[in-house]
């Protein structure tokens, strides 16, 4: 067989019959899958290392046409400081805007270790011409944006032009530059999970150094089932290849048990490698706060009113 | 063909985590000292006057003491339910016996939280399993059945169906609860009268069930419990009083039953032994057939008569397939069978503990290859690592005989003909399960596994609705489903 061409920043997919093949996924066994896992009870100090990791994995996202200078310099207060009277709350991971707030926010975090991220590529539908998206994406890079979270382009992958999909990716990763790279899947629009599986593989080889469920603008966003079929893609990667990729559910996860049942699943999937902000992201807005309370319940035993916990 | 570079794991540190302990509360249960036998609505003292301990095979601390049942105790339970039968229970609306049996589900329903510890601290199956699998499907079974009492004409469409009397039931221990009452719920939809011997070292569910029946105003006789060991099964078996016979257990001991049973008017049916292969193809969903494998053989310490024990895989996915087995069975807790984290509980006694030892270090001998994962097992108690085998040969003793526990047989195939000769290469015939994506393929399978049940891309998952039973060695009848009837109806013609 020939060889297959040398791709951009990623791995070749193999002609042998090892993973990664692409593979299938059963919907039932993989949801019952994920039903169990969320079963797990995780109590006291374990409950309490769950939470504050979740707090180092967030990417604390502001993605509205009503978003301001002023919004974003509040989101960017609450990143740094997530609790102001319990300083032993870590800061979160990064913050997410769109791209014309990259620059207040780049502002603001300075120093911080915060990170900015970025979407970019026509988010969230991805639906524009290739060089726009190129352009747009060297743009944010340019005003600051640590990290790019782009869309794939869904038309594309959905009529069956996975090569496509691929180029933009590569297109786009190598507009990054230094900058990290979420690739979108927008698991919600692909329809299956053997979709998903196939996504995520393009992804991957494309050269992502993150897979993100969603844009959180379509419905359902990120799932248990659907993150643990990523998981499963990942771990089958870096069984194969020794190539290392993240993970990032976004959308839909508003509570503390729904994130520990994430932290158990990837436990449980890739395990404790995998447990760091550098692998793993929770894109969300309102889970901070649900986050911040659970953990000052476990600390003092009590539950508190809504009204001490900042609303940005 | 293309070669891929291995790269150099960069991986970070480590984050430890440690589940803490998430026991479920034990005192929702109050343990009595002492249970007696439940002959006639009524809790009594043994003629015997023996009791035995039952202990919990997580701590080995004893639990309380039960009735041993002898010849004249089996007797009168025999004849009270006779009795209950006669006089009542055979000429009751059949609509009336179903509101009995209703009433039977609501309550195993509203008492489910203590069902589940009890089952779990009597028998060593993790709660999780007795909470989320045991009790929920014996309530079913209930209001499955409860559905089918004035409705079994309809079952049988140009058929008279009348109740046998009195059914004697004798139930394994490894799903004490759900056995009581894929017994029980049939028998009563039928019109039949019980009386059903609880394994010896699981009577605990059995003893709550007494409870629920009275709580329910079953009326006195129509269920009778008689506790003890194999000799109490065997005076219930010898006893010329019953009109049926439904045993679940070993196929040694369902052949001494079928024996005693010749030349008698005893309706039989037997739920026996199995040595199920689990057949995965090379387009299977990897990592749900590798779920599904660990349901199969892991779940309730492998002490399922279904359990996907042998393992056959198609040889061009061996290598991965076992890769993910492996990683995966390292993730499964055993411990603590309360905890609600727990996957593999406790071995339900030493005697078999001693029997999977003894297998176990069989295979080694005869050339299998072990692995068993990282583990720490409490100190008291019976545990067992989950373990697989691989090289192992269809010669091997662990490949023939049947382990009933946490022990995986791994062989290969390398076509679907091949498979189906090695999957019905054994003398039992009870289970099977395929994994493969394509459905022609399962058809293909199914029609020629000599199995009672095959699953397709899935394994151990049990409904009222389907019919369960074997082939061959792992017995005959059908429980579960409309079959369920049958054993227990006679029919006028």
């Amino acid at each position: 067989m020939a060889k297959a061409p040398v791709l951009v920043g990623g791995f070749e997919l193999p002609s042998g019959p090892r993973l990664p093949r692409v593979g299938s996924v059963d919907a039932v066994a993989l949801e019952e899958r994920a039903a169990t896992l969320a079963k797990r009870s995780i109590k006291r100090e374990s409950k309490v290392q769950a939470l504050e990791l979740a707090i180092r994995m967030m990417d604390l996202t502001t993605l509205e046409g009503q978003d301001t200078p002023g919004k974003v310099a509040a989101i960017c207060s609450k990143a740094m400081r997530p609790d102001p009277v319990d300083v032993s709350v870590p800061p979160v991971a990064a913050v997410c805007v769109y791209p014309s707030l990259v620059g207040i926010a780049k502002e603001r975090l300075a120093g911080s270790g915060v990170k900015v991220a970025s979407v970019a590529t026509a988010f969230p539908s991805g639906q524009s011409p290739i060089d726009i998206k190129v352009a747009e994406t060297r743009a944010v890079v340019e005003f600051g944006a640590d990290e790019v979270d782009m869309v794939i382009d869904r038309g594309a992958f959905l009529s069956g032009r996975y090569a496509r999909v691929f180029d933009e990716i590569v297109r786009v990763k190598d507009a990054c530059g230094e900058a990290h790279l979420k690739v979108i899947l927008e698991t919600g629009e692909l329809g299956t999970y053997d979709n998903v599986r196939r996504a995520s593989l393009i992804a991957i080889a494309a050269g992502a150094d993150f897979i993100k469920t969603s844009t959180g603008k379509i419905s359902p966003a990120a799932t248990l089932p659907v993150t643990l079929c990523m998981m499963e893609v990942v771990r089958d990667v870096h069984a194969e290849t020794g190539h290392i990729v993240g993970i990032k559910p976004a959308g839909g996860i508003r509570a503390s048990k729904q994130a520990i049942q994430y932290l158990v699943t990837l436990y449980e999937t890739l395990g404790a490698e995998w447990m760091t902000p550098d692998l793993f992201r929770f894109g969300a807005s309102s889970l901070l706060n649900d986050v911040l309370m659970q953990l000052r319940k476990e600390k003092t035993g009590r539950y508190q009113s809504g009204d001490y916990f900042t609303i940005d | 063909m293309a070669q891929v570079e291995k790269r150099v794991s960069n991986l970070p540190a480590t984050f430890e985590w440690e589940y803490a302990p998430a026991p479920e509360a034990r005192d929702i249960v109050q343990i009595r000292e002492q249970y007696g036998l439940f002959i006639g609505g009524e809790e009594v003292e043994p003629r015997t006057k023996e009791w035995f301990p039952s202990i919990s095979p997580a701590t080995e601390e004893p639990l309380f003491e039960v009735a041993l049942a002898g010849e004249e105790d089996v007797a009168l339970a025999v004849d009270t339910a006779r009795n209950a039968f006669e006089n009542g229970w055979s000429e009751l609306a059949p609509s009336e016996r179903a509101k009995y049996l209703f009433r039977v589900a609501r309550l195993i329903q509203e008492r489910s939280r203590e069902l589940a510890v009890a089952e779990s601290l009597d028998g060593g199956k993790p709660i999780r399993e007795s909470r989320d699998v045991d009790i929920p499907l014996a309530a079913a079974h209930f209001f499955y059945y409860a559905g089918w009492a004035d409705k079994l004409e309809y079952a049988f469409p140009n058929r008279t169906p009348r109740p046998l009397g009195v059914a004697a039931q004798i139930i394994p221990w490894n799903f004490p609860l759900l056995m009581l009452s894929w017994k029980i719920a049939p028998a009563l939809a039928c019109g039949n009268t019980v009386v059903l011997k609880p394994a010896e070292t699981t009577p605990l569910t059995a003893m709550i069930f007494a409870d629920i029946c009275r709580q329910a105003e079953l009326p006195p006789g129509v269920v009778n419990l008689v506790t003890g060991d194999g000799t109490t099964g065997a005076h219930l078996v010898r006893n010329d009083g019953i009109d049926k016979l439904a045993f679940t257990g070993s196929t040694e001991v369902g052949k001494l039953i079928m024996r005693e049973l010749a030349g008698r008017n005893v309706k039989l049916t037997l739920e026996l032994g199995g040595k199920a292969a689990n057949v995965v193809f090379d387009d299977a969903a990897l990592d749900q057939a590798v779920e599904g494998i660990v349901n199969g053989i892991y779940f309730n310490q492998g002490h399922v008569c279904c359990a996907g024990s042998r393992l056959l895989v198609q040889e061009s996915i061996y290598e991965p397939l076992l890769e993910k087995l492996k990683r995966r069975l390292s993730t499964l807790r055993v411990g603590d069978p309360l905890d609600k984290n727990t996957d593999v509980g406790a071995i339900n006694s030493k005697a078999q503990l001693e029997k999977i030892r003894e297998l176990v270090a069989s295979g080694e001998e005869e050339g299998a290859e072990i692995y068993q994962p990282k583990c720490d097992l409490p100190e008291r108690g019976y545990w067992f690592v989950p373990t697989l085998f691989t090289n192992v040969a269809q010669s091997y003793r662990i490949a023939q005989e049947e382990i009933f526990g946490p022990v995986l047989s791994v062989l290969t195939f390398r076509t679907p003909d091949e498979a189906v000769e090695k999957a019905n290469n054994t003398p039992y015939g009870l289970s099977a399960g395929v994994w493969t994506e394509k459905g022609s393929r399962i058809l293909w399978m199914a029609q020629r596994l000599r199995a009672g049940v095959v699953w397709a891309n899935t394994y151990n998952r049990f409904d009222p609705t389907s019919p369960f039973g074997g082939y061959r060695e792992s017995g005959f009848g059908r429980e579960g489903g409309r079959h369920g009837l049958e054993p227990y109806l006679r029919f006028d013609e």
